[in-house]
């Protein structure tokens, strides 16, 4: 967990919060540039110069970003602002849209994401996914986390693939839970554990970058806690960027915190300084709860 | 002051609730009754529906027959072995007539005799040569047969359920005299009547059967199934999983939900045009009826087929395809299995529509009077609901009957095949 100033009630305490005045800020201001450190050294992805577009309508203006090896970044923001979008973009699922475009360099250890002769299907398989809502497919547990697996080839024998499930469902902390109803639907389970089978199935493939976007937002607190615990374990092997609603979970789970406004990415910081430092109005507006 | 006035604010609002309370369980109690009056109303004309053609129909089931004691003399047949080539120039007609003459030795004169001879249906010689054939032995013996009445005293025989004095319409007084007799000795007799469910259509009621509709039915509908869900379901996954959505595809989908509102004899006649004018395909053949019908139910499947497609969520597309999946696993393993018991649905929807499909088949020739049971998809051949056309048309009084059997047969193949895509569709169904 990250080592970070909570005040009782979960809320990122800002360092002074007595100098802190309460002007208003114009949320309509177009942002020009991101502050803090949108770049780092050892990056897994990077993105450059990004511009998203839904036919004629912006919604991601020249976002540059990068997201380290080992890392969680963490994207908040208001609704609206981008944040899935940009996520979505890492994996390509934007192409599912119609009249989506998007524009910039992104690349996934050093190789173009975006280009003609990218496959999608070995993206996807390096990049994985869990969604806001758990959508696990209508299939028994064993099947769902032996999906990507079984599609992608990884397993010769049904003894290995046992292994990878059985992997899977452990590291994502649902393995004692579900062990001797492997053979039951996963959509019989509790909206916690299912999000957990999702996070197993998408670690099953054994990605290298997992996208989460707001995976806990249709989850009680209990079941948040176990996966936000998961999301820490998890660092030491996947890269991780998660766009999430709730400020708290940001400041528990992620090293960096890029903050989204309107289509632009305003600030980059250590998650740390986000929340007790904010280097610009709207962050700072945002993470004190003015809007949003 | 103020607390009174809230209070009485309060109680008018409470009042008039109550007020419109009253008006709405009003509404809704007419609501639900009105409801049940048309479920009711709808029951109420299916049941009659059923009444009147069973009550009609059943009869057709039974089949007067006349039990005559046969007397194989080969002097009388013409013949003195039992081969395939003599037997069909036997002369079994002789020897029926004379059983029926030695039964009523006292008919005499050549008009009495020609009406004795006409109690006795114009196939029951192909029912002796069957019997000869398969027992040649029998030549020169003598064994008792039921052998089908003609129609008339069939008819007749029939009417005196209804009234003492029965139809006399085409029965004369002799004849019924006969009958009687016949009737009181126990060798005239109504049974199981084989000979509907084993025959093809013929001009004798007592020899017209169903089988080669039923089959006729049967073939042009395989043709239907194969060819229409296939290409139906493939359509529809390409037009909502594949094609971009632009110009074209609105265009094709419009044409698609007009052609679903076409006449039926449209289709025929553009059958007629294409499939036997141009492709030189035979006339009459199930193949042409089963390629007509897959035009006409296309549109249906590939609607319905959209529809259950969207239906699938796309949570579910997302999700497979964040693994990822092809586009085509992602059909393949998630959304046409979600898909598939709506699919069937509108499959089944549009095979119930082409078996009860008379229109377009005239047009095609399958309007045919054909006896003979089709062999195979271009054999010629005539579907049920045709059958039924023909049978409604003839002048018979037996046909009548025999028309609300077809129709009973006609139903019970739509409930069997009903029934069975709705196992097909439970079985498939998963649980969310």
């Amino acid at each position: 967990m990250n080592t970070m100033t909570l005040d009782t009630a979960g809320h990122a305490a800002p360092a002074q919060p007595q100098t802190v005045e309460r002007e208003t800020v114009d949320t309509q201001t177009v942002v020009k540039e991101t502050v803090g450190q949108p770049l780092c050294d050892n990056a897994k992805l990077s993105m450059r110069n990004v511009n998203v577009f839904y036919g004629e309508a912006q919604a991601i203006h020249d976002v540059s970003l990068d997201i380290g090896r080992n890392e969680v970044v963490a994207m908040i923001g208001p609704s609206g602002c981008g944040k899935s979008t940009f996520l979505r973009c890492l994996n390509r699922m934007n192409d599912t849209i119609e009249g989506c475009r998007v524009d910039g360099d992104l690349t996934l250890d050093g190789e173009a994401i975006y280009g003609p002769k990218v496959d999608v299907v070995p993206l996807r398989a390096r990049v994985g996914m869990v969604f806001q809502k758990p959508n696990p497919f209508p299939k028994t547990i064993y099947e769902n986390v032996a999906y990507g697996p079984k599609i992608h080839g990884i397993a010769s024998r049904r003894a290995e693939l046992d292994e990878i499930v059985e992997d899977s469902l452990r590291r994502a902390g649902l393995w004692n839970e579900v062990k001797d109803r492997l053979d039951k639907p996963g959509t019989g389970l509790s909206g916690g554990q299912q999000q957990r089978l999702c996070i197993a199935r998408a670690i099953a493939v054994s990605p290298e970058v997992i996208l989460m976007d707001e995976p806990c937002s249709a989850l009680d607190p209990i079941a948040t806690a176990r996966i936000e615990e998961l999301i820490d374990e998890l660092r030491e092997k996947y890269t991780i960027a998660i766009v999430t609603h709730s400020m708290q979970q940001a400041a528990r789970v992620s090293q960096r915190t890029a903050y989204f406004h309107l289509g632009h990415l305003v600030e980059v910081n250590d998650t740390e300084t986000v929340f007790t430092n904010p280097q610009h109005a709207l962050t700072e507006a945002y993470i004190t709860g003015r809007f949003g | 002051m103020t607390d009174s006035n809230q209070s009485n604010g309060h109680s008018s609002v409470r009042e008039r609730i109550e007020q419109g309370l009253a008006r709405r369980h009003r509404k809704e109690k007419i609501f639900r009754g009105l409801g049940i009056a048309s479920i009711a109303f709808g029951i109420l004309v299916v049941a009659l529906l059923f009444t009147d053609i069973i009550s009609k129909g059943a009869g057709a089931f039974r089949q007067t027959a006349i039990e005559l004691q046969i007397t194989y003399d080969p002097a009388v047949l013409g013949i003195d072995k039992v081969d395939h080539e003599s037997l069909t120039w036997a002369n079994f007609t002789g020897v029926i007539r004379e059983s029926l003459r030695a039964r009523f030795p006292e008919v005499s004169g050549r008009s009495d005799k020609r009406e004795l001879y006409s109690m006795v249906s114009s196939g029951a010689p192909f029912t002796l040569r069957d019997r000869l054939e398969a027992n040649p032995e029998l030549l020169g013996k003598t064994e008792q047969v039921w052998l089908a009445a003609d129609d008339d005293v069939d008819t007749f025989v029939k009417s005196l359920d209804d009234s003492k004095e029965g139809f006399r319409g085409r029965t004369s007084e002799m004849m019924a005299g006969w009958i009687q007799q016949l009737l009181k000795s126990g060798e005239l007799k109504r049974r199981f009547n084989t000979a509907f469910f084993t025959n093809g259509d013929s001009r004798e009621p007592e020899q017209a059967g169903i089988r080669a509709a039923l089959v006729g039915s049967l073939l042009t509908l395989l043709v239907t199934l194969v060819l229409s869900f296939p290409i139906g379901v493939a359509a529809a996954i390409y037009l909502e999983e594949y094609a971009p959505k632009n110009r074209w595809t609105d265009l094709i989908e419009v044409n698609i939900n007009n052609l679903a509102a076409v006449p039926s004899i449209v289709f025929g006649l553009l059958g007629l045009a294409i499939f036997i004018n141009f492709f030189e395909l035979p006339r009459s053949a199930p193949l042409v009826g089963g390629l007509v019908l897959t035009l006409m139910t296309l549109p249906t499947i590939i609607i319905s087929s959209r529809a259950a497609l969207k239906a699938v969520p796309p949570s579910i597309r997302e999700a497979a395809m964040g693994m990822g999946a092809s586009r085509m696993q992602v059909v393949f393993h998630h959304v046409l299995p979600l898909a598939m018991p709506g699919m069937l649905t509108g499959a089944i929807i549009g095979m119930a529509q082409a078996l009860g499909e008379t229109a377009p088949l005239l047009m095609i020739g399958m309007v045919a009077f054909i006896v003979d049971v089709p062999g195979g998809v271009t054999d010629p051949a005539t579907v049920l609901p045709v059958q039924i056309f023909l049978w409604a048309d003839s002048p018979e009084r037996a046909f009548v009957e025999r028309t609300s059997a077809a129709i009973m047969v006609l139903l019970s193949f739509l409930i069997v095949m009903n029934a069975s895509a709705v196992w097909l569709r439970k079985k498939l169904e998963r649980r969310w």
